[in-house]
């Protein structure tokens, strides 16, 4: 009988999982990893990666359109959705084997089946050879987190969708109603709006990617808008019925009128629901919030030896935050098993950046405005937009500005937010400076390279002290 | 390039300081670690060392200046490839003249400099190394008055962040010097109008330290609700245990003053008592898991507190030769800051003067001090009759914020039965 006894167990091969194992067998611990369905988890099977494929195909499809404004000539331009869609999951496929490739390199035991905590480190799989049990010394759970339904339309996948279907359409729809306007729904309402479609966003809240800085979401209504898209904030899906050939919605909006309306499908993108079912959490009398497992900045829960990261723990509900607690509960359990060379720092969710795939792209990382103030920051606020930017008007992308917030006392740095062509690339600059707690004048100090348009990340700080050069 | 040697912060309340002397001259070649200036602080008079290496090039401010401000350029350093006589001093036009340190010239300099923020130059350690933090960190540091090279980093290689501060931001309350008087309320004796007298008097400039004494005893009776609580304690036994310790100590040359075994039982009796081994810090209580007793010291010109730190725990033969060494030093002006800055509760003894009893002012942001008097040979009730006994009074001085009445007098009743059974102070 093979040993089943390690060191760490992790709960789910989403990117804070897998991750949370490799560095685990990096730090020298006896790892296996416990996965139900694919490893790699959602983001790069069903959700990051292989959006960025649509989304790139959305963007190329969108260039040849308007291919005369850089003096070149492109006739019968159309999209293949189903081709469109092969490429994306063909790019899915290729990392889903990355991942099995790097269970194997690290020497980390891949158990599949359905992992049940049963005691204080006891998991019990069951898979498809039957019932398993494993013991370790630390647990981490990662089981990730799904779409949240509407209560009274549940997705059916042929007229209501997910993100999960929304990825694998069986047809272009012509008109869609995308309810919620955060980063996934932005994100398919910005694809299909390039693809073709005729979009509808409905927000509750009164702006579109509400916890973004609120200069951001107004800037980005106006570009969506003009892009074609119809954006109804402060309104709310009161009915959503499927028929076969459509879905009727009756929206109610801002100025309290109830308007039903015809669309072919519907997206859901209201938000997450994590998946804590069925995993003997309640066994364990592990804490959670709002269904969210607590932990501490290590990622430990209140029950010794279990530890939980990612989507399945407070927000944000990114995959990048995932993977980086991934590796600091795998160094944290390393030190408490005496490994001399494991440093876990805690983790700063201010320090977390957050990217959205829309076109155009938004980024940002720590406080908005809003939010600095109301922490009682005296504040210093810089602007720059990139029609002043000599990189972004040779690409044709002078949309859009990088906005940034200082203390004024201190010089900390505590948010940047952006909106443009390839901010989601830029947003790193910032984070670094975040992380390493750089004031002002760092950044002031750095030489930025031209022409690029990070320079436009240098402006902006200038600009906070009234300092910007090309404005 | 040439160094710009600045008036370093040797302690973290230090804004100015005075430049006692100069250990170098101009022309001469210095190490890191070479001793180059003695600087006098509201405190002491501390050693500045050289970090860099090169030839001092210029000296731009001329020893005895006093209220030279924390930052200022003092003097310029040029690295040893570079000619000495070219380097130029930042305040330009004050050094276009060939100055051979005219007053002039020196006086010119520190107050031009003076406008280049002192927060910019990296902090560096007693001996000399690099302190790793963040430039964050370094800012917020400055501007809390916080001594970056007590922090503990927890950043990457031990880096001091940001999160650093909050925890030494309370710990800070610690440092007694780091007081949150802000300067405003500084000397109040500092009078807007010349005293004016008929009788014949000679006028004499505060020292540095005659204004934190004035500074930081007046910010203590108004702003402390003192209440005094007085025992008197039987030192017969305590006497004898000396004698008996000195004659059996006296081969390894250690003689044990009654001081000593006082300071051990005030700490003592402060850890059976934690209720009073406290500080009183605006919204919070701060407890200290240990007693370090402050041991105030008459100096030339003042008083200082060198500490002897978890004296509880130290045997009377360590704190009596840690003592003797502080007040040797003290009374040179040689304590560095981490020596007398700190403490959780302190001792003052005035029994050598005959002095039978007094109150002691708080030094904050402790909440206890305890004022001892003269043991003298009293009439005494010894099992039931009239004996004679050598007896002292001590009085403790409370932060009533901070201490009720019935817990001062448990550490009174403590160190009373402490030191009227004192085999405990050697177990």
């Amino acid at each position: 009988m093979a040993d089943t006894n390690y060191d760490v167990i992790v709960l789910g091969s989403g990117p804070g999982g897998y991750v949370a194992a490799i560095r685990s067998a990096q730090l020298g611990l006896k790892t296996a990893i416990v996965e139900r369905e694919n490893l790699g988890g959602i983001c790069l099977n069903w959700g990051c990666i292989p959006t960025k494929a649509l989304l790139r195909s959305a963007e190329i499809f969108h260039y040849m359109q308007h291919a005369k404004d850089y003096g070149l000539a492109a006739q019968n331009i159309t999209a293949d959705l189903d081709a469109v869609v092969k490429r994306s999951r063909g790019v899915a496929k290729q990392l889903n084997q990355g991942v099995t490739h790097l269970m194997k390199k690290n020497k980390i035991t891949v158990h599949m089946g359905d992992g049940k905590l049963v005691a204080a480190g006891k998991l019990e799989v069951t898979g498809e050879k039957g019932v398993e049990t494993l013991t370790a010394k630390h647990i981490i759970v990662a089981t990730g987190a799904r779409a949240r339904d509407l209560p009274f339309a549940p997705a059916d996948g042929k007229r209501i969708w997910t993100y999960r279907h929304a990825m694998t359409p069986s047809e272009m729809p012509k008109k869609l109603l995308v309810i919620g306007s955060g980063a996934i729904g932005i994100e398919f309402a910005s694809f299909y709006n390039d693809m073709g479609a005729d979009v509808t966003v409905v927000e509750m809240l009164d702006r579109v990617v509400p916890v973004e800085d609120a200069d951001i979401s107004t800037f980005l209504e106006k570009a969506l808008k003009k892009q074609g898209m119809k954006i109804l904030t402060g309104a709310g899906v009161e009915e959503l019925k499927a028929s076969a050939n459509g879905v009727s919605a009756k929206i109610k909006t801002k100025d309290g009128k109830v308007e039903a309306s015809e669309f072919t499908h519907a997206i859901v993108a209201i938000g997450i629901v994590p998946n804590t079912e069925n995993i003997g959490l309640e066994t364990l009398k592990v804490e959670t919030t709002k269904g969210h497992i607590n932990t501490d900045p290590y990622c430990r829960t209140n029950v010794k030896g279990l530890w939980a990261i990612g989507d399945v723990t407070a927000p944000p509900w990114l995959a990048h935050k995932a993977s980086h607690e991934g590796v600091i509960a795998a160094e944290a359990i390393a030190k408490e098993l005496g490994h001399k060379d494991a440093h876990p720092h805690p983790m700063d969710a201010q320090n977390i950046p957050g990217c959205t795939y829309c076109h155009p792209q938004i980024a940002s990382v720590g406080l908005t405005e809003a939010k600095a103030k109301e922490a009682g920051h005296e504040v210093r606020v810089g602007n720059f937009p990139f029609i002043g930017n000599g990189k972004a008007i040779a690409l044709g992308e002078a949309e859009g500005f990088i906005k940034t917030v200082f203390d004024a006392k201190s010089g900390e740095l505590l948010g940047a937010h952006m909106v443009g062509a390839e901010v989601t690339e830029m947003i790193q600059g910032f984070t670094i400076g975040k992380t390493a707690e750089l004031v002002e004048e760092d950044f002031m100090h750095t030489v930025f390279a031209h022409p690029t348009m990070s320079e436009a990340i240098h402006e902006s700080v200038l600009s906070a002290y009234g300092r910007a050069l090309h404005i | 390039m040439a160094i710009e040697l600045k008036m370093p912060a040797l302690s973290p309340t230090m804004e100015e300081g005075t430049l006692a002397k100069w250990l170098v001259k101009e022309g001469d070649t210095v190490q890191s670690g070479d001793l180059l200036a003695e600087i006098e602080t509201d405190k002491a008079t501390m050693e500045f060392e050289a970090v860099d290496e090169g030839v001092i090039a210029k000296i731009l401010v001329a020893e005895g200046t006093d209220g030279v401000k924390v930052g200022t350029v003092i003097a310029m350093i040029a690295s040893e490839d570079e000619d000495a006589d070219a380097v130029k001093a930042p305040a330009a036009k004050a050094q276009q003249a060939p100055a051979k340190e005219s007053a002039s010239a020196a006086a010119a300099a520190p107050a031009a400099a003076a406008s280049t923020p002192a927060a910019t130059a990296a902090p560096v350690s007693a001996d000399g190394e690099r302190i790793k933090i963040s430039p964050l960190a370094r800012r917020l540091a400055a501007e809390q008055g916080l001594d970056v090279s007590k922090l503990t980093g927890t950043g990457p290689g031990g880096r001091i962040v940001k999160a650093d501060l909050a925890g030494a931001a309370s710990a800070a309350v610690a440092a007694p010097q780091v007081a949150a008087t802000p300067a405003t309320n500084a000397a109040p004796a500092a009078a807007a109008t010349p005293f004016q007298t008929d009788i014949p008097h000679s006028a004499e400039k505060l020292s540095n330290m005659r204004k934190t004494i004035a500074r930081r005893l007046t910010e203590a009776k108004q702003s402390i609700p003192h209440i005094y609580l007085t025992v008197d304690i039987q030192l017969d036994k305590l006497l004898k245990l000396r004698g008996d310790l000195n004659k059996a100590l006296e081969p390894q040359g250690v003689k044990l003053s009654v001081n000593d075994l006082l300071i051990k039982a005030l700490a003592k009796a402060l850890v059976q008592v934690p209720n009073c081994n406290v500080s009183f810090a605006g919204d919070q209580l701060i407890r200290y898991a240990r007693a370090d007793i402050s041991v105030a010291v008459s100096i030339p010109g003042g008083l200082i507190t060198p500490i002897v730190a978890d004296a509880g725990n130290k045997s009377i033969s360590a704190i009596a030769t840690e003592i003797k060494e502080l007040a040797a030093r003290a009374k040179d002006g040689k304590l560095q800051p981490h020596e007398y800055q700190g403490g959780t509760a302190s001792l003052s003894n005035m029994g050598m003067f005959g002095i039978t009893q007094f109150d002691a002012v708080i030094n904050p942001p402790q909440a206890m001090i305890m004022a001892i008097g003269a043991g003298a040979q009293r009439p005494w009730i010894v099992d039931g009759a009239l004996g004679i006994a050598t007896v002292m009074s001590a009085t403790g001085s409370f932060d009533h914020r901070a201490i009720d009445g019935a817990d001062g007098a448990q550490l009174m009743q403590a160190f009373k039965n402490i030191i009227e059974n004192p085999l405990g102070l050697v177990a």
